[in-house]
C-alpha cells in the first residue's frame, strides 16, 4: 500500500512560502494514503490560480484546465472510469466566480467526486482583486474604497441545492482537514469541502491568527447532528459561516452513476467500444 | 409515367403536420423511392403556420425542388402561402372544415375533403394525419398493403384496436379523394422504384448512430437547434451500450465534461449549433494545447447571436477554423449527405485520437433536419482506430514521469490514461515540457508550438473533396459544401443542356484545407462559382487564401435563411456566364455583384 510521501512528486510548489494551499496539498496526499489509494488510482483535476497549480504537486494523474472548469472536466473523468478516485480542486474565484454554475450543479448531480476549494478571500494568482468571498468593505486593488458587494455564502447555497456532503476546514488544522478529505473521498455523492486556506501575500485581513480568533470548529460542539440540513443551515447562519468540520451529510441519496440506468461498476473506458454486426443491425432498423 | 413527384404538407405546427409526413414518407420508403425532405418551421412551439415538404423519385436526389406537385393543406394559410409553388396542374387536397378555396389566378384543382371530420368521426381528431396521408397515397395509386404495414408498426405497441382505427382512418380518406378525382391520378402515376432497401433518415440520426458506431459513449450537451436530434438519439442508445448522456448546465460544461471524459479514455462528444461553439472556444483551446482527442458537432444555423435558429446557413466556418486564442492544431470536417454524417463521426473520432486534437464536425441545418433517403450503410466499413493509445507502461528506473508529450517524428506522442500504473504525469494548459510539467523555456516552447501545429501536416482524411469533373476546361467550376451539393448538381443538368460544361467540386475538409486536391480544378476552370448559404463568402475566402484563384472566383451568397433552389443556381450560373462572355467580348472587366 502506498504511503503517503508516493503521492509527493520532485515539483516544488510556486506558492508563495506560508500560503495556506501547502497545507492543502499535505492533507490531500495523506487522505489518499490513508484511504488505501495507489498513485494511479487517483486523479486531480483543477481549476486556474494559485491553487489550481495543486494538481502538480502532487504525484497522481492530474490535469490543470482552465479557470472555473474544474468541476465539469472532472465529472467527465469520474464518468469515464468510476474505479478512479476524482479530487477536484481550485480557488474562490474559480469555484464561487467564474466556475459557479458548474458548482451548484456539480452539488444538484451527485456525482461521486470530492470539490476542494481553497478559499482564500481574494484572488491570489492576478495579485489581488476581490472575491466573491470578500467580504464587504474589504479593500483590493480592483475595490480600492473597500467591496460593496455582499460576500457569498457557499456552504449555505450548497446546501440549498441540494449537496449530499458538505464540509468545511482550515489549512492550520491539517488533521482535521485530512480526516474530512478521507470522509469526502469515501461518500458516496458529489463531497464539497471548502477550505480557509490564507493567501499571506494579498490578504491582510483574512490571516491564520484571525480564522484562529472567529472559527468555530464543530468537533467541539456537543450534540451537532451533521444529519439535519435544518440545523447544519441555522449553524453556518449563526456562525457567518466561520464554521469547521463535517457540517452536513446525507447518506441516503445515491450517486448520480448510481441512479443511471444500467451504468456499471467498472470503468467505462476499460469497455470494448465495438458494437456488433447484429446490434448494428438493430438499430439501423428503426431506419427502415 | 413519372420518375419524380413533390408533396407537401402544411398546417398549424404541433397539428400532426410532422406525422402525416412521417408515415406517408415511410411508406414510399418501403417501395423503395428515394426521398428527400425539406422542413420549414419557425421557432414557435405550437401554432405559427409550418410546411413539410418531400420529393419523391426513382433515382437518388438530394436537393429540394422547386415546384409543387400536390399540396395537403390543414387551413386556408397553407394553401395561401404555398399555392404558388404549384405546378400548372397540380392538386390541393384540403380540409373541408375550413371550406378551402383557391387563390385567384392559380389553376390548381382542389379536393376538399373532410379529414377533420372523417377522424372526429373515427373517436379523435389526431386522426387526421392518417385520413391526410390514406388521401394522398390514394391519389398517387400506390398499393394500400405496404401504407397499411407502415401503419402498423407505427401504432402496433398501442395495440390492435388503436391500428385498426387508423388504418379505417387512412381508407376513409383514400375513398373520399377517389370519388372526387374519379379514382387515381394518371398524371400522377409515379414509375415503380428499384425496390432496394434505403434507410430513410434525418443528418443527425446519422450522427448519432455513426457515434454509437465509433464507440461514443458518453455525450454531454446543452440543447438547442438543430442539434438536439443528436443528444436525444443517444439518450435512447447510449445506456444499451453501457454509457450515458449528461445534459449539462451549459456548453461550457459540456465541452469541458466531454474533455475530461476523453481524457479518461471514453470517446465522448458534444453538439451544439453557433452560440454554444461560441462558448466553447476557450476549452476547445485546451483540448489542442493538452492534446485530448475530442469531438464536437456544429449544426451551423442562422447567425449571428441567437440569428435566425431555425433556418439554414453556413456561416460559422471561419468562426470554427480560427476560433479559440492562441494557435492549435484542429480538424473540421464537412459532411455532405446522410451517409458521410455517419461515416464522418465514425471518421472525426478516429481522426481525434489518432492526432490527439479536437475535430469539429461541422453540418448545416438542412442537412441535419432535412430527412432523406440512404444507401444501407455498411457495417464492415467500421473501425474503430485510437491511435497511440497505451494500456500497459513499463516500470522505469529513475522513477521519471511518462512522457506522455514525447517529441516524436510526427509529432503524435503516446497516451495513456488514468489508472494505468507507471503513466503518471502531467496535464495542462500551460506550455509544459514532455511529461506535461509546466515550462517557460523558449527553446521547449518552439518545440512543443512546432510539435503540435506540425500534427497535421500530413493528415489522412477519407475523400477531402468529391469530385464530379467530366470536362478538361470547363466554362463553370461550381463549388460548394454540406447540403448544396444535391442543388449543384440539379443546376447542373439545366446548365450542360444550355451548353454550359461545369464541374462541381464539394469541399469536405475544411480544415487543414486540401489545396493540393482542389487545385489542378480551380487551374483548369475558365471560371469557379462558389456557392455558400452566408454574407461574406467564407469558403471563397478559403480558396483565396490557401489556393488563390481570385481573379476567376465569383461568389454565389444566399444568407436569407432558406437554401438554395435549383433554379436560383442555374439563373444565377447563366449571369456569371454570360457576363463573363460579355467581358470576354468587350474586353473590359465587368465587376460580379454579390449575389
Ligand atoms: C477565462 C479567464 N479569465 C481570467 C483569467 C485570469 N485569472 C487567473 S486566476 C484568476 C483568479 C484567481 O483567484 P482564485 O480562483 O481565488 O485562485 P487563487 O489564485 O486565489 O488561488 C483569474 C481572474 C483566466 N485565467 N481565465
Ligand atoms: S499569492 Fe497568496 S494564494 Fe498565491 S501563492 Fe502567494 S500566498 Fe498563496
Ligand atoms: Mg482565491
Amino acid at each position: 500500500m502506498a504511503t503517503f510521501k508516493e503521492f509527493r512528486n520532485n515539483i516544488k510548489p510556486n506558492w508563495c512560502p506560508g500560503c495556506g494551499d501547502f497545507s492543502v496539498q499535505a492533507a490531500i496526499q495523506r487522505a489518499a494514503a490513508n484511504v488505501g489509494l495507489e498513485p494511479e488510482q487517483l486523479a486531480v483535476i483543477s481549476g486556474i490560480g494559485c491553487s489550481g497549480r495543486i494538481s502538480g504537486y502532487i504525484n497522481a494523474y492530474g490535469l490543470h484546465g482552465i479557470h472555473g472548469r474544474a468541476l465539469p472536466i472532472a465529472q467527465g473523468v469520474k464518468l469515464a472510469n468510476r474505479e478512479l478516485t476524482v479530487i477536484a480542486s481550485g480557488g474562490d474565484g474559480d469555484g464561487f466566480a467564474i466556475g459557479m454554475g458548474h458548482t451548484i450543479h456539480a452539488i444538484r448531480r451527485n456525482i461521486n467526486i470530492t470539490y476542494i476549494v481553497m478559499d482564500n478571500q481574494i484572488y491570489g494568482l492576478t495579485k489581488g482583486q476581490t472575491s466573491p468571498r470578500s467580504a464587504e468593505g474589504f479593500k483590493t486593488k480592483s475595490t480600492p474604497e473597500g467591496s460593496i458587494e455582499s460576500a457569498l455564502s457557499p456552504l449555505e447555497l450548497a446546501l440549498s441545492s441540494g449537496a449530499t456532503f458538505v464540509a468545511q476546514s482550515f489549512s492550520s488544522d491539517l488533521k482535521q482537514l485530512t480526516a474530512l478529505i478521507e470522509e469526502g473521498i469515501k461518500h458516496e455523492g458529489f463531497s464539497l469541502i471548502n477550505v480557509f486556506s490564507p493567501c499571506v501575500t494579498f490578504n491582510k485581513v483574512n490571516t491564520y491568527d484571525w480564522f484562529k480568533e472567529n472559527i468555530t470548529n464543530l468537533d467541539t460542539v456537543e450534540g451537532y447532528d451533521s444529519s439535519n440540513r435544518i440545523q447544519a443551515m441555522t449553524k453556518l447562519m449563526e456562525t457567518g459561516g466561520l464554521l469547521t468540520g463535517l457540517i452536513y451529510q446525507n447518506k441516503e441519496r445515491k450517486s448520480y452513476e448510481d441512479l443511471v440506468p444500467g451504468f456499471r461498476k467498472e470503468a467505462l473506458a476499460g469497455q470494448n467500444p465495438e458494437i456488433t454486426a447484429e446490434q448494428f443491425n438493430q438499430l439501423v432498423a428503426e431506419f427502415r | 409515367m413519372i420518375s419524380q413527384l413533390s408533396w407537401k404538407i402544411g398546417g398549424q405546427q404541433g397539428e400532426g403536420v410532422e406525422s402525416t409526413d412521417r408515415i406517408f414518407s415511410t411508406a414510399l420508403n418501403r417501395l423503395g423511392y428515394y426521398l428527400y425532405g425539406y422542413r420549414h418551421f419557425s421557432s414557435r412551439i405550437k401554432g405559427g403556420h409550418t410546411n413539410n415538404k418531400i420529393r419523391i423519385s426513382t433515382s437518388p436526389i438530394r436537393a429540394i425542388s422547386d415546384d409543387l406537385d400536390i399540396l395537403v393543406a390543414f387551413d386556408q394559410e397553407s394553401i395561401d402561402l404555398n399555392a404558388h409553388e404549384l405546378c400548372q396542374d397540380g392538386v390541393i387536397v384540403a380540409d373541408a372544415k375550413f371550406n378551402p378555396t383557391v387563390p385567384e389566378g392559380s389553376s390548381a384543382k382542389l379536393f376538399a375533403v373532410p379529414i377533420t371530420a372523417i377522424a372526429e368521426e373515427l373517436g379523435t381528431s389526431l386522426m387526421k394525419n392518417m385520413v391526410a396521408s390514406g388521401a394522398s397515397w390514394a391519389l398517387l395509386g400506390l398499393p394500400l398493403e405496404v401504407f397499411n404495414k407502415a401503419v402498423e408498426e407505427e401504432f402496433g405497441r398501442k395495440g390492435q384496436a388503436i391500428v385498426d382505427k387508423n388504418v379505417e382512418a387512412v381508407k376513409r380518406g383514400a375513398e373520399y379523394v377517389l370519388e372526387l378525382a374519379g379514382g387515381p391520378l394518371e398524371r400522377f402515376k409515379l414509375e415503380p422504384a428499384d425496390g432496394k432497401e434505403k434507410l430513410f433518415m434525418i443528418g443527425n440520426d446519422a450522427i448519432g448512430l455513426g457515434a454509437v458506431a465509433a464507440g461514443c459513449r458518453i455525450m454531454s450537451a446543452y440543447p438547442i437547434t438543430p442539434a438536439s436530434e443528436i443528444m436525444e438519439y443517444l439518450i435512447k442508445k447510449l445506456p444499451k451500450f453501457g454509457g450515458t448522456v449528461v445534459q449539462t448546465e451549459d456548453e461550457i460544461a459540456a465541452i469541458t465534461m466531454a474533455i475530461g471524459a476523453n481524457y479518461a479514455g471514453v470517446r465522448t462528444m458534444t453538439a451544439s449549433a453557433g452560440p454554444g461553439l461560441s462558448l466553447m472556444m476557450e476549452a476547445i483551446g485546451l483540448a489542442g494545447m493538452t492534446e485530448t482527442p475530442v469531438v464536437i458537432v456544429d449544426t451551423q444555423r442562422g447567425g449571428p447571436s441567437t440569428g435566425l435558429p431555425t433556418k439554414q446557413e453556413q456561416s460559422d466556418i471561419n468562426a470554427l477554423i480560427y476560433g479559440t486564442h492562441g494557435e492549435i492544431p484542429k480538424i473540421v470536417l464537412a459532411p455532405s449527405s446522410i451517409e458521410e454524417c455517419f461515416y464522418d463521426t465514425i471518421q472525426a473520432f478516429n481522426l481525434a485520437e489518432k492526432y490527439q486534437v479536437p475535430v469539429i464536425l461541422a453540418t448545416d441545418l438542412q442537412l441535419s433536419l432535412g430527412k432523406q433517403s440512404c444507401e444501407l450503410l455498411d457495417y464492415s466499413k467500421i473501425v474503430i482506430d485510437r491511435g497511440t493509445l497505451v494500456d500497459e507502461v513499463p516500470e522505469r528506473e529513475d522513477g521519471s514521469l511518462f512522457k506522455r508529450y514525447e517529441l516524436t517524428e510526427n509529432g503524435v506522442s503516446p497516451r495513456v490514461i488514468p489508472g494505468v500504473k507507471n503513466g503518471i504525469h502531467h496535464v495542462t494548459g500551460v506550455e509544459h515540457d514532455e511529461s506535461g510539467r509546466p515550462s517557460e523555456s523558449p527553446v521547449n516552447r518552439q518545440k512543443m508550438m512546432d510539435k503540435r501545429l506540425g500534427k497535421l501536416d500530413k493528415i489522412q482524411v477519407d475523400n477531402p473533396i468529391h469530385v464530379q469533373a467530366p470536362h478538361q476546361n470547363p466554362d463553370l467550376l461550381i463549388v460548394g459544401m454540406g447540403s448544396t451539393g444535391g442543388t449543384i448538381d440539379q443546376a447542373r443538368e439545366r446548365l450542360e443542356d444550355e451548353g454550359i460544361t461545369t464541374n462541381h467540386i464539394t469541399v469536405r475538409l475544411m480544415h487543414p484545407f486540401p489545396v493540393e486536391e482542389i487545385q489542378p480544378y480551380l487551374e483548369q476552370a475558365k471560371q469557379v462559382v462558389v456557392l455558400e448559404n452566408n454574407a461574406t463568402g467564407q469558403l471563397a475566402g478559403l480558396i483565396k487564401l490557401n489556393a488563390g484563384y481570385s481573379d476567376k472566383l465569383v461568389n454565389m451568397l444566399k444568407y436569407d435563411g432558406t437554401p438554395f433552389l435549383p433554379s436560383e443556381v442555374y439563373s444565377k450560373c447563366l449571369d456569371v456566364h454570360s457576363q463573363a462572355a460579355l467581358e470576354k467580348q468587350s474586353g473590359e472587366l465587368v465587376k460580379h455583384g454579390n449575389f
